[in-house]
């Protein structure tokens, strides 16, 4: 066992204490698969500052859990081929090898998984896997650690922690078990969080909990948080920025509030409008998104999102529109963004062409989408 | 279920013996008593209901009288192997002399020899005492049979776990080799093995771990591939751990606890590969008893009628594999359910 190589700092020269903590840019993870290369993550751009935290939103195939695992070295390294720079408090962390890279993980970048039925080790008892990254990485002594581990225990709100630590996971429900893996992964105070999807596997009223518990534990230790999800209520309270990723891109990035007020990207404002409101009528259709994500491997010229989208034009199958900025800090990828001149006038015709009443949206493919471009135009009202 | 009040069940729970006998480690104990306290608490509810149909579903879910009926024979017959040198019993070497010598082959069981000493199983064709031999072939059997696949699951599972872990170059090359060795007929393995090597029990158990190595290293292997690709490995890496640490603590937990009814049965395969060995005589050199070879030596006895003489061992070599047998099974139903709960 290489205890002694897990340290908890990093060799000091390469440090910077003014660089960013996180400083991604232009980072593509690709994938060698027997159909092609999957363009998994394309071109993504990201800085978090210390105690910050992004929501990186997306649909199923999005590539933003790609995005964290790359971001943490995570990824097979056989068939992944990941170029760009990840710089992680000014040090330059794309090229490490996982030998390298053993010091940070858990030490200084920790991770939360979607499920915790499987991401804890159903025949270890809860108290081992809290006290081993204690031992292994501060060399606490085993008593040491069992003391911290309780202390962990109880900071993340689970009664009784000193019998907790001698159960199995599987006595204990799936609330309290999302509890344990950020017990786990605070144990030896990361400076970066990332959360893949934490709520996703849980009850809808434990998912507040868990989001406000992260939260807490995260301004207590000034700790930055990455924010993976789907769900855009998710993060709309709780992270001071947004980047909505599309395809392996991200098609549009902004503070939260700036993004919620002002949705420049139709794919967003197609993302909020799915969202169903609590003041429809009973049975009213839910909104969605007809089509599927592009395909990775042969992506579509043009903009990605042109086939679902309902405004596009022309240019947008054959020209790739631009990361533009319209406000300082929000980015956005559209040739008609939400809101100007141009996509103001395509939405009157649509609304003239097609008295929308009773498409079907959730049945629409891609076909569909194509040839008539009213999916879901009602989603203007966001 | 922490929250469930200790509600006794319909019986005691035999767990105190089960842990002795099986001498499994901690964690499999804990798993099977949740499952029993689980087992008493549904038992408990349905026996209010008086349903009798769902209680004899939940029967399945115990281990049974049978299984404590073969765990009783194996203990029995390893106590007997073990302790045999102290046991008063005869010779199982020694044959009769002189005039009466005759008169004491041969013998059916609980018949007296010429000096009314009891031969409790009779006696062979050269009027040697049968339990002794019996007894001392089973050590031979059980020797061989556990020893084999103790140093197999060794071997054969640090092989599966390192090809399942990593996978790629080491998982060719290891695999290649092992089918390599699946490639040859068992039996016929063993038979080369000990031809070049000679006969006694050292190399009989060196050539059935040879034979057992690909076969448990193929099962480990797969086991470990369906592990190693759930979260609390990925996790257990964003912690920092090195992959001697998750092969060791997150990933052999779990695969020797899906391997542990498989061993049984492991066993009794190989117990029954010394049997043909040592019929073929190529187990242990004789005077030394084997089962296989009683077996073979009491074969032209059949034609006179004295079906007892191969009868003793073929008896004790048939029970001793129905035993060990049906633990495996019995052991694979109990902790089915053990995915679907977890």
């Amino acid at each position: 066992m290489r205890r002694g190589s897990a340290t908890k700092t990093l060799p000091t020269p390469e440090r910077d204490p003014n660089a960013p903590l996180l400083e991604v840019v232009d980072l593509r993870t690709q994938f060698r698969t027997p159909r092609g290369l999957v363009r998994a993550v394309d071109g993504v751009s990201i800085t978090l500052g210390r105690g910050r935290t992004i929501g990186i939103v997306g649909e199923s195939g999005s590539g933003k859990t790609v995005l964290s695992r790359s971001i943490m070295g995570l990824l097979p390294r056989s068939n992944t081929i990941r170029t760009g720079s990840i710089r992680y408090e000014g040090r330059e962390i794309i090229d490490l090898d996982p030998d390298e890279m053993r010091p940070l993980w858990g030490a200084e970048m920790a991770m939360v998984f979607q499920d915790p039925m499987t991401s804890l080790n159903p025949v270890v008892r809860i108290g081992r896997q809290i006290t081993e990254s204690l031992r292994l990485h501060l060399n606490m002594s085993k008593s040491q650690a069992e003391e911290t581990g309780i202390a962990l225990l109880s900071s993340v709100g689970i009664p009784e922690p000193a019998q907790r630590m001698r159960e199995y996971p599987h006595q204990l429900s799936g609330g309290m078990r999302q509890r344990i893996t950020i017990a786990i992964a605070l144990a030896c105070g990361p400076r970066l969080l990332m959360a893949d999807e934490p709520t996703t596997a849980l009850d809808v009223t434990v998912q507040a909990q868990i989001l406000d518990l992260l939260g807490e534990q995260q301004a207590e230790r000034h700790m930055a948080m990455v924010l993976v999800t789907h769900d855009l209520g998710v993060v709309a309270g709780r992270t001071d920025e947004i980047a909505v990723m599309y395809g392996g891109k991200v098609v549009e990035h902004a503070p939260t509030a700036d993004l919620f007020a002002n949705v420049r990207m139709p794919y967003t404002e197609a993302l909020l409008g799915s969202i169903p409101k609590i003041d429809d009528p009973s049975h009213t259709r839910l909104m969605a998104i007809g089509g599927r994500p592009p395909d990775l491997v042969n992506p579509p010229t043009g903009c990605n999102f042109a086939a679902r989208c309902a405004y596009a034009q022309e240019r947008c199958l054959v020209e790739e529109p631009p990361l533009v900025e319209a406000t300082p800090g929000h980015l956005y990828r559209c040739w008609y963004p939400v809101g100007s001149p141009e996509n103001l006038e395509i939405r009157s015709r649509l609304t003239e062409q097609a008295p929308a009443a009773e498409r079907p949206e959730g049945v629409l493919d891609d076909a569909d989408v194509k040839v008539d471009p009213g999916a879901w135009h009602e989603t203007g009202d966001v | 279920m922490p929250a469930l009040p200790p509600e006794p069940g319909p019986e005691p729970s035999p767990l105190g013996d089960r842990n002795a006998l099986m001498g499994v480690n901690n964690l499999a104990a804990e798993v099977g008593m949740i499952e029993q306290e689980h087992a008493s608490i549904i038992g408990a509810e349905l026996k209010a209901q008086g349903d009798p149909e769902a209680a004899a579903a939940l029967a399945k879910r115990k281990l049974g009288l049978p299984f404590w009926i073969a765990i009783g024979f194996i203990g029995l017959l390893t106590f007997l192997a073990v302790f045999a040198d102290w046991l008063p019993l005869a010779d199982p070497n020694e044959q009769p002399r002189g005039a009466s010598a005759r008169l004491e082959q041969s013998l059916p069981p609980f018949s007296y020899r010429v000096d009314g000493t009891l031969a409790p199983l009779g006696t062979d064709s050269l009027g040697r005492d049968q339990l002794a031999r019996v007894i001392y072939g089973s050590r031979v059997a059980l020797v061989v049979g556990f020893a084999s696949i103790a140093i197999g699951l060794v071997i054969g599972g640090a092989l599966g776990l390192l090809s399942g872990y990593f996978r790629r170059a080491v998982d060719t090359a290891t695999m290649a080799s092992m089918d390599v060795l699946l490639a040859f007929p068992a039996l016929l393995l063993a038979l080369v093995i000990v031809a070049i090597r000679g006969k006694g029990v050292v190399n009989s158990t060196i050539a059935l771990t040879v034979v057992a190595i690909p076969t448990i290293a193929r099962l480990v292997r797969a086991n470990t591939l369906t592990f190693s690709q759930r979260e609390f490995v990925l996790a257990a890496r964003t912690l920092g751990a090195s992959h001697l640490r998750v092969i060791t603590k997150e990933l052999l937990p779990n695969v020797f606890l899906a391997l542990l009814p498989f061993i049984p049965l492991a066993i009794a395969v190989a117990i029954a590969a010394e049997g043909a060995l040592a019929y073929l005589g190529q187990s242990v050199e004789p005077p030394q008893a084997s089962l296989g070879g009683m077996i073979s030596q009491g074969q032209p006895q059949l034609e006179q009628g004295k079906w007892w003489v191969p009868g003793v061992p073929i008896l004790v070599l048939v029970m001793l594999l129905i035993s060990l047998n049906l633990l495996g099974d019995r052991l694979r139903e109990f902790f089915s359910i053990k995915e679907s709960a977890l």
